[in-house]
């Protein structure tokens, strides 16, 4: 698995303090994250693909440093948001899953074959010319996540994937989800999503305050929430 | 969204033309409109323009729907040149109008964006000399066509809010939220497009 390293990490906003003091090291398969809104759990998210760069402190995967290296780093770390209205950037189906791989100079065909790959593997393959925004909710989600996968990162970093989904939507992405070989680093206020997670970050007003397993955090994070 | 004239999958001639090709008389008809001065030779482009819909496959109904959109502008049009030039100018200058949209939504429905896109691309390419970047290009265009049915779906939000809340028809209040949600998801588009590699 690859490793994320957090050294130092603090980042602000202006005058407001987002996050500090942030020391972590993530190796495990399934890394869970959680926090209430504003915990700033979000922007230490954005920062594993350098969609964010800390004001202090430095955050690299494998080694690169997201600030000098951040072309190489978001090849290696997809990135997944709340809203798939907002992450899908072409007009069709098909032609957002080809967009990622496009832009990495693949030939035609290979871009065809991956799509076509993705497509089947997403139950999206009747869709490949419909319009994304006609799809639902939740097909939005499944075509966004799909669209980061088809580039195949080595690490998924997922802010609230299931926030605006219902029951049915959210257990698929969470199917998904559960079957990728790739590191997945999942931001969430849906607590089951992390049964079977290796560890739990549980961040409070910029700081984590606990780092366990899901059986340890989430209890204790229910607790801190009450 | 068939208004919008977005691609409508299809196998004719017209949908396996080459994208720049269709570009390309595109940009020539719309050269060509200023030739045009007698009812009879709009009337002549309008049947092209119609014929060009029965080839690829594309109903009346969706003819129709990608004049919807200009109605209020040909019947102003219409009313101001039949006042100030006679019945043959509006003919022609609404006729005109009604050929080139419907000319320009029939390319965007038989041709994918990204074909569209690498068009437009190819076309700016020469321009890098000149600072223009082709890739950015393509992609604000790309984004565009994306972004239509975003905005229609955010001001159907901000009405429906207007209407549950009770408030009557005030432009002041669609507009401001109407223009901050769509910043707001200008903003999340550009994390969405940093966090792909479009600025790498």
């Amino acid at each position: 698995m690859p490793v994320i390293e957090a050294h130092g990490v603090g980042h602000r906003y202006v005058d407001r303090v987002v996050l500090a003091g942030v020391d972590v090291r993530l190796e495990e398969r399934r890394v869970g994250i959680v926090g209430a809104n504003g915990s700033g759990k979000s922007t230490f998210a954005r920062m594993l693909n350098g969609l964010v760069l800390p004001t202090e402190g430095r955050v690299s995967v494998d080694g690169l440093d997201t600030r000098r290296e951040g072309r190489a780093v978001r090849r290696r770390v997809g990135f997944c948001f709340t809203d798939p209205d907002a992450q899908i950037v072409m007009p069709t189906v098909a032609e957002d899953l080809a967009f990622g791989l496009r832009r990495r100079g693949l030939s035609r065909a290979e871009v065809r074959e991956r799509v076509h790959r993705a497509l089947a593997a997403h139950d999206l393959a009747g869709h490949a010319d419909h319009p994304a925004h006609l799809l639902s909710g939740g097909q939005k989600q499944l075509l966004a996540l799909a669209s980061v996968l088809v580039t195949e990162p080595d690490v998924l970093v997922m802010d609230e994937p299931t926030t605006l989904l219902d029951l049915r939507h959210a257990r698929r992405v969470s199917r998904v989800v559960e079957g990728l070989p790739q590191q997945v680093v999942l931001v969430t206020h849906h607590l089951d999503l992390l049964d079977g997670f290796d560890r739990v970050l549980v961040f409070d007003e910029g700081r984590i305050v606990l780092d366990d397993v899901p059986a340890v955090a989430v209890p204790y994070y229910r607790k801190l929430m009450a | 969204m068939t208004a919008l004239g977005l691609y409508r999958p299809g196998t004719s001639p017209l949908h396996r033309a080459p994208g720049g090709l269709k570009l390309a008389v595109l940009l020539l008809a719309g050269v060509g409109a200023v030739l045009l001065h007698r009812p009879w030779q709009v009337l002549v482009a309008l049947a092209a323009v119609v014929l060009g819909y029965a080839v690829a496959g594309l109903s009346p109904r969706v003819a129709l729907g990608q004049l919807r959109p200009l109605a209020w502008l040909g019947a102003v049009t219409a009313v101001f040149q039949l006042v100030v030039s006679g019945w043959e100018r509006a003919v022609v200058v609404v006729g005109v109008l009604a050929a080139l949209v419907l000319l320009a939504a029939l390319v965007t429905l038989t041709t994918r964006t990204t074909e569209l896109v690498d068009a437009v691309v190819a076309c700016c390419r020469p321009l890098r000399r000149l600072g223009v970047d082709a890739e950015r290009v393509g992609l604000v265009l790309a984004l565009g066509v994306r972004c239509v049915p975003v905005v229609v779906t955010l001001a159907g939000e901000v009405r429906d809010a207007q209407r549950a809340r009770g408030l009557a028809a005030s432009p002041r209040a669609f507009a401001v939220p109407l223009i901050v949600r769509s910043l707001r998801h200008a903003d999340a588009l550009g994390d969405a497009l940093a966090a792909r590699g479009v600025d790498d």
